[in-house]
């Protein structure tokens, strides 16, 4: 059996993928000690209420609460860097040519339905990919899509008089607020699947993030097997 | 160089690094990059050690006070008169308005002998201070406006007001400037005003392009009534281009001025400039 260093992913793509991980973890910590301060949001049906954004027990677990100065704070001094950091993440996928590998074609949406298939165990052989399988290219591209609408609609609770348009394209400012806090939910979900998708992959595939390279094994059939989060 | 010599001698069978096996590699190229990792995943530790280290201006660490500085002056840039609040009919207005905070509203009150005291200290002509009944603010022309109001908290109404423009009363007592006279030039224009309940107790202070704005008026009544006691009267600021928190109750007394005055939740942690 034959072993062969890959070079996966740039150290670029690295240190954003890296840097982000806690400026948006102090985005949503901060977010939800703003949030506390007025949080009305709940899924519900009829009189049943399905979910509520959030039972009082998690806002005293966390200690979220009567922290709203500071939570503002924080936001606010942190988006720039959560900013600058997603703009230089799409800036250098774009020059690099690494968005190639990234956004999705007509093919990705079948296909990601393969690959959850493949993935719930239910269909046996995934489909043919590179570096990104569909569902992958769907849910990166997507979450940056998630990021510029977290930047928009933040400007548009942020300065909704001063940027009234950006406000109006939302639906308005409490539109915007609701939109702006389901996209932070979205984060969430997001980490869940992707965490469980990284502990699925395996060692192979977290050391390719932190150290860049991947180790392809060229086993008897001479075909090469890779797995990815 | 004799020392590299030396080590050469020492280890003779040492391989090129494009020598190493693939296992040697992999290794190598591992622990180096997991080192430079986890030394990298300090960084954001000390950040935050840093942060909670620091001492407190106003509530908040001085960093962040820097910062929120900053974005004032950003916020100012675009800050235009130009840029209104959206406005609504008036059926869309809350008919139960939200009353939030009664801060400097505590004790007797007699709205029956309430004045409004207007200063600015200066030299010459432009040293003012005298006081104004209610008459004086109906006097002016009267502007109705239906608007979103914003609290800081995060909830918003649509909110039905009725006063006078804060720049009319200016302009018409010639207040403001450092000269005494209408404003030939933005320079003449003080940097700040303050506004104080009449009991000192809630006090807030405005950048003046703010006051000045078009929609920030001087309120006296709501929804087509005069202002309730909860709800400031008989005189209280309503400036849509800030949150709630600016838009003080039961006016007191008003001042323009160079320094920041002081403001009563900036003191405790916020935002001094709040503006929308």
């Amino acid at each position: 059996m034959k072993r062969i260093i890959d070079n996966k992913h740039p150290l670029a793509i690295r240190w954003f993928h890296w840097v982000n991980f806690p400026l948006l973890g102090i985005m949503i910590w901060s977010g939800l000690l703003i949030y506390w301060a007025y949080h009305p949001y709940k899924i519900q049906v009829g009189d049943w209420v399905l979910v509520k954004f959030f039972p009082d027990w998690l806002f005293i677990a966390l200690k979220l609460r009567r922290r709203l100065a500071e939570g503002m704070a924080w936001h606010f001094v942190f988006m720039w860097l959560f900013m600058l950091n997603g703009l230089f993440y799409v800036g250098y996928t774009w020059l690099s040519g690494e968005w190639r590998y990234l956004i999705p074609d007509r093919h990705s949406f079948r296909e990601a339905w393969d690959v959850v298939l493949h993935d719930l165990g239910i269909r046996k052989i995934a489909p043919l990919q590179t570096k990104y399988n569909a569902a992958q290219k769907i849910a990166y591209s997507g979450v940056i899509l998630m990021g510029l609408g977290s930047l928009l609609t933040g400007l548009a609770i942020y300065k909704p008089i001063q940027f009234a348009w950006v406000t109006w394209l939302f639906g308005g400012y409490t539109s915007a607020r609701v939109i702006h806090f389901a996209l932070t939910m979205g984060y969430l979900l997001f980490f869940v699947v992707h965490i469980l998708q990284v502990i699925r992959a395996g060692w192979n595939n977290f050391r390719s993030m932190v150290a860049g390279f991947d180790v392809i094994d060229y086993g008897n059939t001479g075909q090469s097997e890779r797995t990815d989060a | 160089m004799e020392t590299q010599d030396n080590q050469n001698e020492q280890m003779p069978n040492l391989p090129e690094r494009d020598e190493l096996t693939t296992e040697q590699q992999i290794r190598r190229r591992t622990i180096k990059a997991f080192a430079l990792f986890g030394a990298a995943s300090l960084v954001p530790f000390g950040v935050w050690k840093w942060i909670q280290q620091q001492p407190k201006v106003n509530g908040l660490p001085k960093t962040f006070r820097t910062v929120l500085g900053g974005n004032e002056a950003i916020a100012s840039l675009f800050l235009s008169h130009n840029h209104l609040a959206p406005t609504f009919p008036p059926e869309d207005a809350a008919k139960k308005v939200r009353v939030n905070g009664s801060d400097g509203m505590k004790g007797d009150f007699d709205p029956a002998t309430w004045s409004l005291k207007v200063e600015q200290t200066a030299s010459g002509e432009a040293n003012r201070r005298f006081t104004l009944l209610l008459e004086d603010i109906k006097a002016l022309p009267k502007v109705e406006q239906v608007i979103e109001f914003k609290c800081v908290e995060g909830w918003s109404q649509i909110q039905h007001w009725g006063g006078a423009r804060f720049a009319d009363f200016v302009a018409k007592y010639g207040v403001g400037t450092r000269s005494g006279h209408p404003a030939q030039s933005a320079g003449d224009w003080y940097q700040y005003v303050g506004l104080e309940t009449p009991n000192g107790g809630y006090y807030v202070g405005l950048d003046i392009e703010s006051a000045l704005h078009p929609q920030t008026l001087l309120a006296y009544e709501m929804n087509g009534q005069p202002l309730t006691g909860p709800h400031g009267a008989p005189l209280r600021l309503l400036i849509p281009v800030k949150y709630g928190v600016k838009n003080l109750k039961r006016i007191g007394r008003i001042f323009f001025t160079d320094q920041r005055p002081r403001d009563f939740w900036h003191e405790r942690g916020y935002d001094y400039f709040v503006g929308l």
